[in-house]
């Protein structure tokens, strides 16, 4: 990377900002995605499609992490409700295949469809009206208040898709063909991965590029000190509502996929169980951290396949290592594997 | 006489019986230091949250640059040109010093939902940013994590990060907390060199500093403007001798 | 026709009240143990399910509701105490967000921990014979007076819990600013023995609130969840530290869900089919309170009784 800072043509030789090298964070991030993309790669050659599988469940994990890390850890909105983009994502590629299934159509008024290309947009255009609707009001309040009304707020969503029969009510909506690409077949395991691995790729590099803007330079300092960004002429509300509204578009896209991996959408991606965990994936793998999420994810889910295949009561030990990571080790895994950072 | 750029006109702020603010009216004029001081509990407080637009008064009104803001937010009076300083300071601790800076020259330059282009690295939003800092003896600790710096030099920033923002008025509150005389000294003549390119409304506690930089003085007690005047006048006044001395 | 439905009105509202004082119940604690220590604590719910677990069991055993409740009571409140001392007093000085993840883990580790020693099988508690009868009300309708009893307890516990706090020693300093407790601790008082006191109590009353229901309807992992929200709901509608708000919002969130969930999927009927009418009706029952909880924030963002606005 090319560092052009003004001092190269200021008469008096300025301190400059130190240029970016490729040090231990950015050589243990590469190897990461390398290794994401290589190992499912190598386990489809092996004919081994349970992994290639379970890594596309890890990488939309982590994507919709990617999602929550935006508001909760760049934004400090810790949002406890993120399982309503979720599974409203996930909602959307069902409702669509499933109208698109038997040919009728949505409220009476749309057609349904099986085609990505144009679930995906809605599935996001949904997710955004949710959470700038949600967000218009939970963003009033700040602190204990701001957790405790988007866990709310995800909890009508649930009761709601709980009690609405036409599409599944508590048993859920299967879908019984994945949804389409043109051009590319969806029904492989691996090219699914790709997709995801790709939408997660996108995503990442989204928030990388919107934490270097001048947008995201607003939203470091609405959550470093908001007093700050105001008194600059900033108005810090209007920022925070659409980092939100992008971070519950990034989760509800990992929602619709994670839907279609599942070839099933339930009430369940709705729970706050869902917004729980997720949260702790982005805290256990570094809060505000780029690849904060993926860390976590591939955390979450070793912890869920190795100790899940000991015993049956593997969220104990899952509880008791939140709880040491919490009380003991704050900055999560990439603090430990990277080194710290300053996550401006 | 110059039209005042910065003027309250009778702000009333009551809370319960209590008459925090009791119509106050002071102007700012171009090219002045107006200062405001008042013994604790005077009101001060309240007084600078309404003009910076934290809080709403009850009655009354304020003017920028003949231009009525009392209804604005605090956002919206700062893109107008009122710049701030806070008494305690009021900085994003692990930024780097020249991104507290920044962010009000991007204020200025437009709005803030540009999402794609890196700010960090953009001349148009450092340069200036620099020039303030310079101004204020910072520039050599541009990247420094705010942090790391003295408490003398937070003081200096906070007045960087509002003088930025090209200013019309500026509210410094208390920028001499906390300094040692060396350290208000320095402030002292800063300020002064300041005074020509913006007018300053001054709380302060180092009355050294207060007879020294200001033409005008204004004295709060209880709520009210007990006393006006130039340094020689308050310093004659038996109310202000009595309001600071006790009885 | 109006007889009726004046009869099914008022057992409604009943209900309503029942579901509010046990809602009250859970919502106390909460807001006490946030107003005292400044605590976010979702693992308010698991106190519920151990006071349930603990009563159903030892109801099993003794074959005495009495001795069940007292020792669901009691027994959360000890277990509240333990978790005091091992974790919570770790997590006051710390972000809200490290509360609500240490609280997080520790429902995983209640949760699972209850399964592998209970199982996942529902356990039973009946309500007692002497308490399974029914009152006659005006109108003719009978209700059940296991109910009426529950309302009567949550009555009770206010009445208790104003007493405790506006008269004694220990509300004294509950009710002490932050800066003041400060002081008191300055003072050479253990102020680590109040929040311990405080944090216990709370998880007493949710205790409680779990045995009492559990007669209702079944003790299983998980029972304390929907209720925890459901408080998280009052308490942010009631203004979060205040224990007025807090009785003030489990009665107008207890009385709106029950009749919501009775008489909107019949005033829907006026306008759609009938099965049309059950499920839209539901569906928007389903959402009722949170719809209000919206509406109140966008007017009091600090809840109905804010504490320090």
């Amino acid at each position: 990377m090319t560092d052009q800072t003004p001092s190269d043509t200021a008469p008096e030789a300025l301190p400059t900002r130190p240029p970016r090298r490729l040090g231990r964070r950015g050589t243990v991030q590469l190897v990461m995605l390398a290794l994401l993309l290589a190992l499912p790669v190598a386990a489809d050659l092996l004919g081994h499609p349970y992994y290639v599988t379970l890594a596309s469940r890890l990488t939309l994990i982590a994507m919709a992490a990617v999602g929550l890390n935006l508001a909760l850890g760049y934004g400090g909105m810790v949002s406890f409700g993120h399982a309503a983009y979720f599974g409203l994502g996930g909602y959307v590629a069902g409702i669509g295949a499933y109208h698109a299934f038997d040919a009728t159509a949505f409220m009476g008024m749309l057609p349904g469809s099986d085609n990505l290309l144009v679930l995906w947009p809605l599935a996001m255009l949904a997710c955004g009206l949710l959470a700038l609707l949600i967000g218009a009001v939970s963003l009033r309040t700040s602190g204990v208040y701001f957790i405790m009304i988007t866990l709310a707020f995800a909890q009508m969503v649930y009761y709601f898709a709980n009690s609405w029969p036409t599409y599944g009510g508590q048993d859920g909506l299967p879908i019984y063909l994945r949804n389409t690409l043109p051009g590319l077949d969806t029904q492989d395991p691996l090219t699914f991965f790709l997709i995801c691995f790709a939408g997660l790729v996108l995503s990442m590099a989204l928030t990388s590029r919107l934490m270097g803007s001048r947008f995201g330079a607003a939203l470091s300092m609405a959550r470093l000190n908001d007093t700050r960004l105001a008194t600059a002429g900033i108005n810090p509300y209007p920022v925070r509502l659409v980092s939100f509204v992008i971070s519950a578009m990034i989760t509800g896209l990992a929602g619709a996929l994670y839907a279609d991996l599942n070839g099933f959408v339930s009430p369940s991606m709705l729970s706050w169980h869902m917004s729980g965990e997720l949260m702790v994936i982005v805290i256990l793998g570094g809060v505000g951290r780029l690849y904060g999420p993926l860390a976590g994810a591939v955390l979450y889910i070793s912890m869920e396949t190795l100790l899940g295949g000991l015993t049956e009561y593997w969220q104990l030990f899952l509880g008791l290592v939140l709880l040491g990571v919490v009380l003991f080790a704050r900055h999560g895994v990439m603090g430990w594997l990277a080194g710290r950072e300053s996550h401006g | 006489m110059a039209e005042a750029m910065l003027a309250l006109e009778g702000l009333h702020k009551r809370f319960g019986a209590l008459a925090a603010t009791d119509d106050v009216s002071l102007t700012l004029r171009p090219g002045e230091i107006h200062a405001l001081i008042g013994p604790n509990g005077a009101g001060k407080s309240t007084l600078i949250a309404q003009i910076a637009g934290s809080l709403r008064p009850d009655a009354g009104r304020i003017l920028l640059g003949g231009e009525e803001i009392t209804g604005l937010s605090v956002a919206a009076r700062a893109r107008r040109g009122l710049g701030r300083s806070f008494q305690v300071s009021s900085l994003a601790e692990p930024l780097p010093v020249i991104r507290n800076v920044m962010i009000g020259v991007q204020a200025m330059a437009g709005h803030s939902f540009r999402f794609w282009k890196p700010a960090e690295r953009d001349p148009r939003l450092i340069e200036p940013a620099m020039a303030a800092l310079a101004r204020m003896g910072l520039a050599s600790r541009a990247w420094t994590p705010v942090a790391e710096l003295s408490h003398g030099e937070r003081r200096a920033l906070e007045v960087a990060c509002a003088l930025a923002m090209k200013p019309r008025a500026l509210l410094l509150d208390e920028p001499m907390a906390g300094l040692g005389p060396e350290g208000s000294a320095r402030l002292t003549e800063l300020l002064e060199s300041l005074k020509r390119e913006v007018p300053i409304l001054l709380i302060e506690h180092d009355m050294q500093a207060v007879f020294r930089l200001a033409e005008r003085i204004s004295v709060l007690v209880a709520g009210r403007i007990i006393a006006h005047g130039d340094g020689d006048t308050i310093r004659r006044d038996p109310r202000v001798r009595d309001a600071y001395l006790g009885e | 026709m109006p007889d009726v439905s004046a009869t099914l009105l008022l057992e409604q509202l009943i209900n309503g009240l029942q579901l509010g004082t046990m809602l009250f119940l859970m919502a106390s604690g909460l807001t006490l143990v946030f107003g005292v220590m400044g605590l976010i604590n979702l693992a308010h719910g698991s106190f519920y399910m151990v006071g349930a677990y603990l009563t159903a069991a030892v109801t099993a055993a003794s074959g005495s509701f009495l001795l069940g409740l007292t020792a669901g009571l009691l027994g959360a409140a000890v277990v509240g105490a333990v978790v005091e001392l091992v974790v919570i007093r770790r997590l006051y000085h710390r972000s809200h967000l490290d509360q609500v993840l240490a609280t997080f883990a520790l429902i995983l580790i209640f949760s699972e921990g209850t399964r592998w020693l209970f199982g996942a099988s529902p356990l039973w508690l009946n309500i007692p014979a002497w308490l399974s009868g029914y009152v006659t009300l005006p109108g003719d309708a009978r209700y059940p007076l296991y109910r009426l009893v529950i309302i009567g307890v949550g009555i009770s516990v206010a009445v208790g819990l104003y007493l405790l706090i506006s008269r004694t020693r220990l509300g004294m300093r509950v009710r002490a600013g932050e800066s003041d407790r400060e002081m008191i601790g300055a003072l050479g008082i253990d102020i680590s023995r109040l929040y311990t006191a405080v944090f216990a109590l709370g998880a007493g009353l949710a205790g409680l609130a779990g045995a009492m229901v559990g007669a209702l309807q079944s003790v299983q992992v998980g029972m304390g969840e929907p209720v925890l929200i459901l408080a998280f709901v009052v308490i942010v509608i009631g203004g979060i530290g205040s224990i007025k708000g807090a009785l003030f919002g489990a009665l107008l969130v207890g009385v709106v869900d029950t009749l919501g969930r009775v008489f909107l999927p019949l005033a829907f009927r006026a306008v759609l089919p009938p099965a049309e009418a059950t499920d839209v009706g539901a569906a928007l029952a389903s959402m009722l309170i949170y719809i209000l909880m919206a509406v109140i924030l966008a007017f009091k963002p600090k809840g109905l009784f804010a504490v320090n606005d």
